[in-house]
């Protein structure tokens, strides 16, 4: 990516050479991949491969691994890291970061509770959730896109604050006598393949934010955001605007997210889905979404989200203690972002040394700034 | 920086529109510190906590609140370092989870160690967690976010690998040990005064010393700190590691302080470390704040809790409050530096 922009760049230039200038693209040096090996070689694909690698191994070294159980059980548990997953790639490639999504779900949860117990419709009490999520997230968005506060300072103090209401919402209640074919639906299956019904929700909604990423102005917008606001603004993207829809659409997920995690596990409780603001956030950026915006792609972190969840599905059928299992998803993050800097490190210093070999030294000309 | 505006002997021909300032500079300086109104919320909280029912500044009273402050402020110091450089450590409650568990499992497996070498020993286990994080965040150039979020997943596996379902308790260690957590000097447990001490000394070598300033001017322009001369990678790692060694101290702390560790120990105390100091005044994007602003947020947030329970509000409410106190820290942030700003804009224009 970056051998791209360099040749874009150091064209006209490379006759007044004075010294050493490294940020010249050589001639015998590969320029950007193109075509289909771009496609085949990228961050993306890479994940998926190590994906499916992953999985082949777990089928042959795991009993039990390969069988409907397993995809079912599987799907069941990352459903709520991959919903959330979804906006949250949005607001990484823009620069931003939301830590409230997991207070936002529980905030759904525990009012779906208050509000099934006190004898509300069941259709009213998911709209409201659902509602009171768009609502939180609107509110993040307005501190972070209109306000112009730091997103990871609100987002923390939001965290606490959406938190801290479902806590008086429901307090130390648990609900859980919701309506059995509700739940029963929740955790059912397509026919014998295993398969939750509600991925197809799941499957809708994830390539919806794939095609408004990768298709639409809007999401194309959303990577110039990343890279420099300043100069978004000036290609005329609405800042502004572009960031408070995210917030809204993370808080909608974000709710859909309680709503499935309350009917799934039949509980409605003011604690549900603590601290899985970051889970979703490590499998984003092992999808490699870059931290600082402007990079990473919904495929890629579809397959981050099914690789941690896979890793974790096999090793725990595999007899590994649950707990130690973090240090896998802790470790693959690190190695995610590391490597690639490693890499990056590497490939800069060759290019250093091939292009002090090839413009031996300085020649001092008199012509310079002509 | 109060001096400067006030010094310019030519009246203004456009009166500014802030007040003038001659009689009542120095207030206006306190006025303006950015430790101000975090204190100012601290101790109205007290006061009306106070006034609505005095048991809650007995002698009891004040010790515990002391008590369950010190860990936290202990941890918002370290943070505050960190967060100064522009960068963020998330993994100190995953340290305090190990060096407590250490902490137990020494006093437990080897009877008869001295306490000072129980300190030593978890002092330097915590240097060495947070110089991997440090290492990590200069030698990687990877956002401190991400790493360290990496580093609270392994450092809390080791520990929930270390210990399983172990858990020590304090009947394993000494009664000596246990006694700090309960002595008083002039009402003051001596783990708390610890913690001052912690502030004190660190506070000094931010506000006095050249490594300490480095670090504002790293977290306000990395680019200009490494082209100004200062060895950026070194200190960011030294920050790290310091918050590395505190964290390690309030691990040591918690297990004196409390009943027993084990794998779980210090769970999800991230976010409240980085909220405690950005209550406090630091700025999280770096280059401004204090480690007394940081300690002062540590202890308002920790007051709340023991001031609703005095005041029978509701314990459900206590934490919406401190979401509700994070973000008017923020804005009360904001709305200083676009003042500041307006201020520096103004009197510039008037010395020229």
């Amino acid at each position: 990516m970056s051998d791209t922009k360099h040749t874009e760049m150091v064209e006209p230039t490379a006759t007044s050479a004075v010294s050493a200038d490294t940020t010249k693209t050589l001639r015998d040096e590969p320029r950007g991949r193109t075509g289909w090996a771009r496609i085949l070689l990228g961050r993306d694909a890479i994940m998926i491969y190590l994906l499916i690698a992953t999985i082949v191994i777990a089928m042959i070294s795991i009993p039990r691994f390969a069988s409907p159980v397993t995809v079912g059980f599987l799907l069941l548990d990352v459903i709520p890291v991959l919903l959330i997953a979804m906006p949250m790639t949005l607001i990484i490639i823009t620069g931003e970061i939301d830590l409230s999504v997991a207070s936002i779900a529980g905030l759904t949860s525990a009012l779906m509770g208050v509000l099934w117990q006190a004898g509300w419709d069941i259709g009213v009490v998911l709209a409201l959730g659902l509602v009171v999520g768009v609502l939180a997230g609107a509110f993040n968005g307005f501190l972070v896109a209109v306000v112009g506060l730091p997103s990871l300072a609100v987002t923390i103090g939001t965290l606490a604050l959406f938190r801290g209401l479902a806590l008086v919402v429901i307090g130390d209640n648990a609900v859980a006598n919701f309506p059995p074919e509700l739940t029963a639906f929740f955790t059912s299956k397509i026919g014998a393949t295993g398969i939750p019904t509600v991925m197809i929700g799941v499957l809708i909604i994830v390539v919806a934010f794939g095609v408004i990423l990768h298709f639409t102005p809007f999401g194309r917008g959303l990577y110039a955001l990343g890279f420099s606001t300043e100069a978004a603004r000036f290609v005329g993207i609405h800042v502004a605007r572009s960031k408070f829809w995210l917030y809204v659409a993370s808080g909608g997920v974000s709710a859909l997210a309680g709503i499935y995690w309350t009917l799934r596990y039949s509980s409605a409780r003011s604690d549900n889905a603590s601290g899985l603001e970051l889970a979703v956030i490590a499998a984003v950026l092992l999808g490699g979404v870059s931290i600082f915006g402007g990079k990473g792609s919904i495929p890629g972190v579809v397959a981050g989200v099914l690789l941690i969840g896979t890793i974790n599905y096999a090793l725990r059928l595999g007899r590994v203690s649950d707990v130690v299992l973090i240090i896998v998803t802790g470790t693959l993050l690190i190695a995610s972002v590391v490597a690639p800097s490693i890499l990056d490190a590497v490939k800069r210093r060759r290019h250093d040394r091939r292009v002090r070999r090839e413009l031996p030294q300085a020649q001092p000309s008199g012509s310079v700034s002509a | 920086m109060t001096d400067t505006v006030t010094s310019t002997p030519t009246p203004a021909p456009t009166p500014p529109p802030t007040k003038s300032r001659p009689g009542g500079s120095r207030l206006a300086g306190v006025l303006r510190l950015r430790e101000f109104p975090v204190a100012l919320a601290l101790i109205v909280l007290v006061l009306v906590t106070y006034a609505a029912n005095p048991l809650f500044l007995s002698p009891q009273g004040t010790k515990d609140l002391l008590l369950n402050a010190t860990i936290m402020i202990i941890l918002g110091v370290g943070q505050a370092l960190v967060i100064i450089t522009r960068n963020v450590d998330l993994s100190v409650g995953s340290i305090l989870g190990l060096v407590a568990f250490g902490t137990g499992s020494l006093f437990a497996n080897v009877p008869g160690i001295p306490i000072i070498a129980v300190f030593a020993i978890g002092l330097a286990f915590g240097a060495i967690l947070g110089a991997i994080n440090g290492l990590l965040v200069t030698l990687a150039r990877v956002p401190a976010l991400v790493i360290t979020l990496g580093t609270l997943y392994i450092y809390r596996g080791l520990n929930n690998a270390w210990a399983g379902g172990t858990q020590y308790f304090a009947d394993d260690r000494p009664d000596a040990f246990g006694a700090l957590s309960v002595d008083t000097i002039l009402g003051f447990p001596l783990i708390t005064l610890l913690a001052v001490l912690v502030v004190v000394v660190v506070a000094i070598v931010m506000a006095g010393t050249r490594s300490g300033r480095d670090l504002y001017a790293i977290g306000s322009d990395p680019d200009a700190a490494k082209l100004f001369g200062i060895p950026v990678g070194r200190r960011v790692f030294i920050a790290f590691a310091v918050n590395g060694v505190l964290a390690g101290l309030a691990g040591v702390l918690y297990a004196s302080r409390f009943n027993s560790v084990g794998a779980t120990t210090g769970t999800g105390l991230e976010l409240d470390v980085v909220a405690a100091a950005v209550v406090g005044g630091v700025a999280i994007f770096g280059g401004s704040g204090s480690v007394v602003g940081a300690a002062i947020g540590a202890l308002l947030l920790t007051t709340i809790t023991s001031a609703l329970t005095a005041l029978r509000v509701d314990k459900f409410w206590q934490q919406a409050i401190v979401g509700v106190l994070i973000l008017a820290a923020i804005i009360i942030d904001r709305v200083a530096s676009i003042r500041t700003a307006r201020r520096l804009r103004l009197s510039e224009a008037r010395d020229v």
